[in-house]
């Protein structure tokens, strides 16, 4: 993704791209959409997801955010303000 | 909302693994009877799941001296160094861990968790970095929680990645400590410690190597992954364990670092707890003596390895890719490696059931622990059964080419 600047939006695009695998139902997932309850993802898997979105958009996000991380919407403004501050 | 409502999905899950025949958590060994057998539901068993890796639990000298300080300083010290003060013993072991290690400080810890627990947590303060390997033992991600250090996570056992992130931390000022194990718990690989050992001088960071299933079963003395890659000198800070090769409890920290000292006043794990029992600080002594005065020992263990592996690979097993102590058979689902599991202890093998996500990557394991005490025949038993006990539930096929034994090597 190199330096440009990142909105919320492209980030929760990418994010929701990568989580397409654990989609459990036809309900769209949306910034709303519970990592842990609604995508069954368990703390290891978000974990993992974090290291692919680290590599993707090139920055550092601490596993020290996670227990505040419940929504897509959550992580996407995790990533972003990751970037910013980078 | 009650207090145990949220085990509900560990408790279903819980459930369907104890469907398997027994509760692979919490069997009940009836009696020892050796460093390698015990009798478990009235029946003899094969122990090979226990870390014991040289044998040691019944060695006659750590016996015998465990038993003299027993009845010369007492069961227990009944609080911790700090307040209670340190036995001489707990002083001499110190010593001679930093002997064995060539390095000047050493700390006893009273398990190998809290080694971890405390070192790590400790070392790293706040506005410090903490990057961890993505498949660490739960006692290193516990320390990451306890500390206050920006904690991130890289590929396991990957270096280039780690280079990725560090280089991404480049204009943070904190420190940075990376963290790895010597051998891996789960599925006994080392780390190429060589290379990460590049990384961290590339890019000024400090070194934590974790040698608790590596001790007294890697490098030329024991020393572990360190000895055996030739890093010892460039490695800051190393941790184990007395509970797995040493044969007892406890764990330690040891550096050359010359302010080391002012860890015992300011990390929690070793200041708040009981500090260890004078008889174990004395069987520990003597297990390491004897490991000092004879690291051929450790020949014998590599050599059993060598026939539980080769034994399982010639079944067409898929196992872990480093040969070690350690021999991770890999199975599909969680449900079918306890059924397998249990299939082994009715017929007098006992192994470690290891389940996602104490696994990496969602893998179901029959984690093997091989002793330099296993004599040929019960390695050989422990193959044969579970050759059987895979064939019979379709883990292996009941045929097998010397084709399929390459494939599942590779």
């Amino acid at each position: 993704m190199g330096t440009e600047a990142l909105t919320e939006d492209t980030v929760l695009a990418e994010i929701i791209n990568a989580l397409l695998p654990f989609k459990k139902s036809e309900a769209p997932i949306t910034a709303e959409t519970e990592i842990a309850r609604d995508l069954n993802l368990d703390s290891l898997a978000v974990m993992d997801l974090l290291m692919v979105l680290e590599d993707k958009f090139d920055v550092s996000i601490p596993l020290n955010v996670v227990p505040e991380i419940a929504t897509v919407g959550q992580l996407a403004r995790a990533i972003r303000d990751s970037k910013a501050g980078a | 909302m009650g207090l145990f409502d949220r085990f509900d999905g560990l408790r279903v899950a819980h459930g369907q693994i104890k469907n398997c025949g027994a509760d692979p958590f919490g069997v009940k060994m009836d009696r020892i009877l050796s460093a390698t057998e015990a009798e478990i539901e009235g029946r003899h068993t094969i122990l090979c799941g226990s870390n014991n890796y040289l044998g040691l639990t019944f060695d006659a000298d750590s016996v015998a001296a465990a038993q003299r300080s027993l009845e010369k300083f007492g069961t227990g010290t009944t609080g911790s160094r700090i307040a209670n003060g340190s036995y001489a013993d707990h002083k001499a072991l110190e010593q001679d861990l930093a002997d064995f290690y060539g390095k000047k400080h050493c700390m006893v810890f009273t398990t190998g968790y809290q080694a971890n627990l405390g070192a790590i947590s400790t070392l790293a303060g706040p506005g410090d970095y903490l990057l961890i390997d993505a498949d660490s033992h739960a006692s290193i991600y516990d320390a990451c929680r306890l500390g206050h250090a920006t904690v991130v996570r890289f590929k396991h056992n990957d270096p280039v990645d780690l280079d990725k992130r560090l280089a991404r931390l480049a204009k943070e000022p904190g420190n940075k400590l990376i963290v790895v194990e010597g051998i891996y718990s789960m599925l006994g690989d080392h780390a190429p410690l060589k290379e990460f050992v590049a990384v961290k001088k590339k890019h000024g960071a400090y070194l934590l190597v974790d040698e608790a299933h590596s001790m007294g079963v890697m490098g030329k003395t024991g020393r572990g992954v360190i000895e055996h890659d030739d890093v010892d000198d460039e490695v800051d800070f190393v941790t184990g364990t007395f509970s797995k090769s040493m044969g007892a409890i406890g764990g330690f920290l040891v550096s050359d670092h010359p302010d080391f000292d002012i860890l015992r006043v300011a990390c929690r794990p070793y200041m708040f707890t009981a500090s260890l029992p004078p008889a174990i600080v004395a069987s520990v002594r003597a297990s390491l003596a004897r490991l000092r005065a004879e690291p051929e020992m450790m020949a014998r263990l590599w050599h059993n390895v060598d026939t539980l592996y080769d034994g399982l690979q010639a079944s067409g097993f898929r196992l872990g890719k480093q040969r070690g102590p350690v021999v991770a058979v890999h199975i599909n689902s969680p449900e079918l490696a306890a059924m397998a599991w249990h299939g082994l202890l009715s017929r007098g093998v006992y192994v470690n059931l290891a389940l996602p996500p104490a696994t990496p990557s969602g893998t179901a394991l029959l984690r093997c622990s091989v002793c330099a005490a296993h004599r040929t025949d019960q390695l050989e038993q422990v193959a044969a059964v579970l050759t059987d006990v895979g064939r019979q539930l379709g883990i292996i096929p009941a045929e097998i080419s010397a084709d399929q034994v390459r494939a599942a090597a590779e």
